[in-house]
């Protein structure tokens, strides 16, 4: 512990130290090893980069701009980019750069809800089935066959369409259609170390089935189901955008980018700035988590997939 | 040629390989005897005269069904005979005859007679679908409708109703699509369960008179009309075919119309227009519609039940900058319930945005900082730009308005039950008289949640008994002078008073290839006719 | 074995039908506006509220549904005013279309692609092979979407703009099978094919670039898992060609899970075209699924969810079948 803290030129060598003297260290090491290798993985940094960006862009948002994003000047709409506005105004003379920016609040708040909702509920069904197997596991398994046998895309639209159009309806309808790969990824993980010996032997010292899962199950399976999610991000992001564009996701004046592509579809023609800049920005954060997720199954899931 | 050319383009575009150096294809076209029109279409239900009400279902009818008179589209005073030679109130003011025109094809090669004529009637009274109270406002029902409709030889058509009324009132009603002749041996030999052939004529086929028949309609793609040879008067359509193709996005017409793959585009918006008319390719022509876009206030609101508030949001909507910057070619502003061009219309406008105005009409409401309120919404546009320019002038005076937009029918059922604050709609005329209008926006029985009637003055929980009597006193009145009169005056107190900020009227604006006229559009989409259309 | 199989199947139909019943049933929106015009007068709307059988408690709605459906009877589209199955007969071929263009197209470049990326794994080749496929599924599809009309209908005019053919074209050909790609074929008219394969390439090529993606990506796992196996090894020490090696040994081991990706990735096709055919205004079964949905025409949500669903499970089983058989080792 004061070892890795204080020891500046030792802890590189603690850490990859061939024989730990601690569980700690074994994993603070294994952990250190990951990260280098991470750090070899060109792509991957691009996309971490993406991603750190999207995050402080979405932290700085107010102070990165004076324009605000719904602040409307309707004779001056569908101007190109100048150097008052870098990237021209929308159809209701707003400063599309504000929106861009402010958007990116949307977009990280849509992705982080999803994977706050949707991870403990499939890490739980996919663990409890595949822990408790029998009956349980049947159940809980044609649940999530009845959900994957569904477009999701279809599915969420059918939710928002429920649940009225909405960025709050949104998260819940895209939460809804994501969670049943995490619960058979889990699952699958579970069947694996349920019959370990290890498993056994915490058994054997009277551990209930709740403690177990919760406490050594749960752990084991997190790491699969976090390549998982930041790989999955992309396709929040662009389900997201999709319900915006289709007038179900964010709605006006919010700038979320999927809807300002719909709108902004309008005038493509002439004033193209006001649909294709939302759209760029959607394929680089996009292309940040799918590299990220990219290279972190690398580092994680050395098998490969 | 072309298509191999194409073919091989798009091929290499396909394969990645770059496409510069290859010259775009020929320019399409579309062929000499067919007409192409691209329309948002998806609102036709049915193309059966005595069911269809929507907007571009009365267009495709008005085309294949006539009716046995019609008003002149350029001057809507004007009355002329269509299937009707003559006709002739009784002085009992309640028994309408009218004889026929000899030697009229329907489709099908039938003779047109009386009897057809009052089987049209008979069914479209006996079906009572949407369009239905048109016909049975006038005391016909299911049971008397074989009486007092009735041929009474080859040519002659009777027709008495329960009560008097003003006879220009019932004359433009059987101007209504619901009006359109069916030809009666063809429907029956069709008919399914005693459903007068509806079923058939819905979506299979076309039993009129007009100048063109239906080939087919396949729903939210396209129908397809192609000309009556034995079509018996002037209006004989000149050009043989017509596709009507339902294309929903404005800008993908545009581009359409731009590369000649189609002839006509209907839903340009205001941007797209103003592109087209710097093509030398490209005419434009347009024509007033019957439509107002209003937004109204649910009286149930306690807020906008003050008359200080209505008239105040009435004074915080920037009328011209929204035509001018949204809606310009497709709107125009015009604050009263009766459209330009109706009988009685008036074009008083005494609203402007006037932000301090409106700030001491909510201070003497006591609400001097404005409060918070909801707008339900449909997301097309322009109504989302217009609620949005709304939300930004309202926020000048402290009135903090929240859009919660829909699908059209999600709003359109919130507001059908009252649950809204504020609506923001349009609202097209049933038929060219006066009263269809004043009887939605100002008259309004009974206020109660299980009226029979359910206006728009209902719908907003206004109940105004003085003005629902002043406005049935109008269709009783017989001299047309007074009946002006009556509305003139309605309209003035409805300005005031009325939770109501009626905003806009439409214009149809239609863009079309420069080698392609003779479009006619009339103040309805039951005006708008095909048959004129040539092609050079 | 396979009386388990039917079993399961049923029952996740069972639930796909329950689902998008009570789905359908919650939206918002009165499925009687839809069958009688937003116009309609108080009493023709209460008239055809009874008629929908929209008065019943809900069970008893879905009771009704469950024994009309099993006797092959999905009703009418509200929408449309046809029978649902015949609706779907006419939207079904234009989507199935789309999406095996699609799939056709993601197969020719993606699976050479993969291969290339395994063979020269970590050059900068393989890089580019591997953020390109990235970017596949990182674009929004009704962008590239519009963009792609933008730039190569609107600006250089190669290929043809939304629809599925030039007006000019329409009611040519017989309909066959619906798929006009075949019909023109079938009538020899190769004018109306190049119209349709000009008015295809674009939505077909957006739709295979996600498919192509996927594809790519996976051949190159399953390639990279080969080429690292002992007999590679000794093929290319025995002599053997490269190129032999690679497509003869290696790949034709990669075969039986490259299928079973590629059957996934159509069934994926079937409901990515939703966005596609909003852009390119393709009268499919996407389009018509979202405006039903849109319109609560709960005949034709349900008729339509059926089908996919079907297709769904079908080629997911198909793909599980063929697995078996193929490969004996997966048991």
């Amino acid at each position: 512990m004061s070892a890795s803290a204080s020891s500046r030129p030792g802890s590189r060598a603690w850490l990859l130290a061939e024989t730990p003297h601690s569980r700690t260290q074994a994993r603070l090491g294994q952990a250190y090893v990951r990260w280098l290798h991470f750090l070899r993985n060109p792509l991957a940094m691009i996309g971490l980069a993406i991603v750190v960006a999207l995050i402080v862009i979405a932290a700085l948002a107010p102070y990165l701009t004076s324009h605000s994003p719904f602040a409307q000047d309707l004779g001056n709409r569908l101007q190109a980019p100048s150097a008052e506005h870098i990237l021209g105004t929308d159809e209701l003379g707003r400063d599309v750069y504000a929106r861009l920016l402010h958007g990116a609040r949307i977009t990280l708040l849509i992705v982080g809800l999803v994977a706050i909702i949707v991870g403990p509920i499939g890490l739980l069904v996919g663990t409890v089935a595949g822990y408790l197997g029998g009956w349980f596991d049947t159940v809980l398994m044609r649940i999530t066959d009845v959900f994957l046998a569904f477009p999701r895309l279809i599915l969420a639209l059918a939710f928002v369409a429920a649940l009225g159009p909405g960025i709050q309806n949104a998260i819940i309808a895209i939460a809804i259609t994501a969670w049943p790969p995490y619960a058979r990824i889990a699952r699958a993980e579970t069947l694996t170390i349920r019959n370990s010996d290890f498993i056994s032997a915490i058994r054997l010292q009277g551990a209930g089935p709740l403690r177990i899962i919760l406490g050594h199950v749960v752990p084991l399976c997190l790491s699969s189901l976090i390549i998982r999610i930041t790989l999955d991000m992309a396709g929040i992001i662009l389900t997201a955008a999709g319900l915006g564009f289709l007038g179900l996701g964010a709605q006006p004046p919010m700038p979320e980018w999927g809807a300002m592509i719909s709108s902004g579809r309008k005038f493509l023609i002439d004033h193209w700035w006001v649909a294709t800049i939302p759209g760029v920005a959607i394929c680089i954060v996009s292309l940040g988590f799918n590299l990220l997720g990219d290279g972190l199954r690398d580092v994680l899931d050395p098998k490969g997939k | 040629m072309k298509s191999y050319a194409t073919l091989l383009a798009a091929g290499t575009v396909a394969l990645g390989v770059s496409a510069l150096g290859i010259q775009g294809a020929a320019l399409a076209a579309t062929p000499k005897d067919t007409v192409v029109i691209a329309y948002a279409i998806d609102d036709i239900i049915s193309l059966d005269p005595g069911e269809s009400f929507e907007f571009s279902g009365s267009e495709a009818i008005t085309n294949m069904y006539q009716r046995l008179i019609a008003y002149d589209p350029k001057d809507v005073t004007r009355l002329y005979g269509q299937l009707a030679e003559t006709w002739y109130v009784g002085g009992d003011g309640k028994t309408y005859t009218f004889k026929l025109r000899k030697g009229v094809k329907f489709h099908s090669g039938n003779v047109l007679t009386a009897a057809d004529a009052a089987y049209s009637l008979q069914r479209a009274v006996i079906l009572n679908k949407s369009p239905g109270f048109i016909l049975t406002q006038f005391g016909f029902n299911k049971d008397n409708v074989k009486q007092r409709i009735r041929a009474v030889d080859d040519s002659t058509l009777v027709v008495e109703t329960a009560e008097a009324v003003a006879p220009t009132f019932f004359y433009y009603c059987m101007t209504a699509v619901v009006g359109g002749v069916v030809d009666s041996k063809e429907a029956m030999k069709h008919e399914k369960a005693g459903d007068f052939g509806n079923g058939w004529l819905k979506s299979e086929a076309s039993a009129g008179t007009g100048p063109y028949k239906l080939v087919n309609w396949k729903p939210k793609d396209s129908f397809t009309m192609i000309r009556h040879e034995d079509h018996w008067s002037g209006d004989k359509a000149k050009t043989r075919r017509v596709v009507v193709r339902h294309i929903a996005e404005p800008a993908a017409q545009r581009l359409l119309l731009e590369k000649g793959d189609i002839d006509f585009a209907r839903n340009l918006g205001k941007d797209d227009l103003a592109a087209v008319a710097r093509n030398k390719d490209i005419k434009i022509q347009q024509a007033r519609k019957g439509a107002v876009l209003y937004i109204s206030f649910s009286q149930k609101n306690p807020n906008l039940a003050k008359p200080e508030v209505r008239e105040a949001l009435k004074y915080l909507i920037d009328y011209d900058a929204i035509e001018k910057n949204i809606v310009q070619g497709t709107y125009v502003v015009h604050q009263n319930f009766l459209p330009q061009g109706f009988l009685g219309a008036i074009s008083d406008r005494p609203y402007k945005l006037d932000v301090a105005k409106a700030k001491d009409l909510l201070t003497k409401a006591g609400l001097p900082n404005g409060f918070n309120v909801t707008m339900d919404t449909r997301n097309n546009s322009p109504t989302t730009e217009i609620a949005q320019a709304i939300q930004g002038t309202f926020a000048q005076a402290g009135v903090k308005l929240e859009i919660i937009p829909g699908d059209g029918r999600q709003t359109l059922t919130k507001y059908r039950a009252r649950n809204h604050d504020i609506y923001i709609g349009r609202w097209g005329p049933d038929y060219q008289d006066p009263h269809t209008n004043a009887e939605t926006f100002a008259m309004n029985e009974d206020n109660g949640d299980d009226a029979k009637s359910k206006t728009l003055a209902w719908r907003n929980s206004w109940n105004i008994p003085q003005m629902t009597a002043q406005i049935k006193a109008a269709v009783r009145e017989v001299d047309p002078k007074k009946r002006v009169a009556i509305y003139e005056a309605a309209q003035r107190e409805f300005l005031k008073t009325s939770p109501f900020a009626i905003m806009f009227q439409q214009i149809e604006t239609v863009a079309h290839r420069a080698n392609v006229d003779g479009f006619e559009m009339g103040p309805s989409f039951e005006d708008n006719v095909y048959y004129g259309i040539v092609k050079k | 074995m396979a009386t388990r199989l039917v079993l399961t199947v049923l029952v996740t139909f069972l639930g796909l039908l329950l689902v998008t019943f009570f789905i359908g049933r919650v939206v918002p929106t009165d499925p009687v506006l839809a069958a009688v015009g937003d116009r309609a007068p108080a009493a023709v709307y209460e008239r055809v509220r009874m008629e929908l059988g929209l008065h019943l408690p809900l069970w008893q709605q879905f009771w009704i549904y469950v024994q009309k459906v099993v006797q092959g009877d999905f009703g009418t589209a509200v929408l449309t005013g046809k029978p649902v199955l015949s609706d779907i007969r006419r939207v079904f071929p234009a989507t199935l279309e789309l999406a095996t263009v699609a799939t056709l197209l993601g197969l020719i470049i993606g699976v050479p692609m993969g291969v290339f990326a395994a063979v020269h794994q970590n050059k900068w080749i393989d890089h580019v092979i591997r953020v390109l496929a990235l970017f596949g599924h990182s674009v929004p599809v009704f962008w590239l979407g519009l963009v792609g009309l933008l730039i190569l209908y609107a600006w250089l005019g190669v290929v043809a703009g939304p629809g599925r053919l030039d007006v000019g074209y329409f009611d040519v050909v017989d309909t066959v099978t619906g798929v006009i790609l075949v019909d023109s074929v079938l009538a020899g008219e190769w004018e109306v094919f190049g119209n349709a394969f000009s008015h295809i390439i674009l939505p077909a090529a957006i739709l295979g670039y996600f498919s192509l993606a996927y594809i790519a990506r996976m051949t190159r796992s399953f390639m990279l898992e080969q080429l690292r196996q002992e007999y590679i090894t000794t093929a290319r020490v025995k002599g053997m060609a490269e190129s032999r090696v690679i497509w003869r040994h290696a790949f034709g081991n990669i075969l039986v899970p490259l299928i079973t990706v590629i059957a996934l990735t159509y069934a994926n096709l079937l409901e990515g075209s939703v966005l596609t055919e909003t852009v390119f205004a393709w009268p499919g079964l996407g389009s018509y699924l979202t405006d039903a949905l849109l319109a609560a025409d709960m005949n034709a949500v349900l008729g339509a969810t059926i089908i996919v669903g079907t297709i769904f499970i079908g080629i997911n089983l198909l793909s599980d079948v063929l697995y078996r058989l193929v490969d004996p080792r997966a048991k």
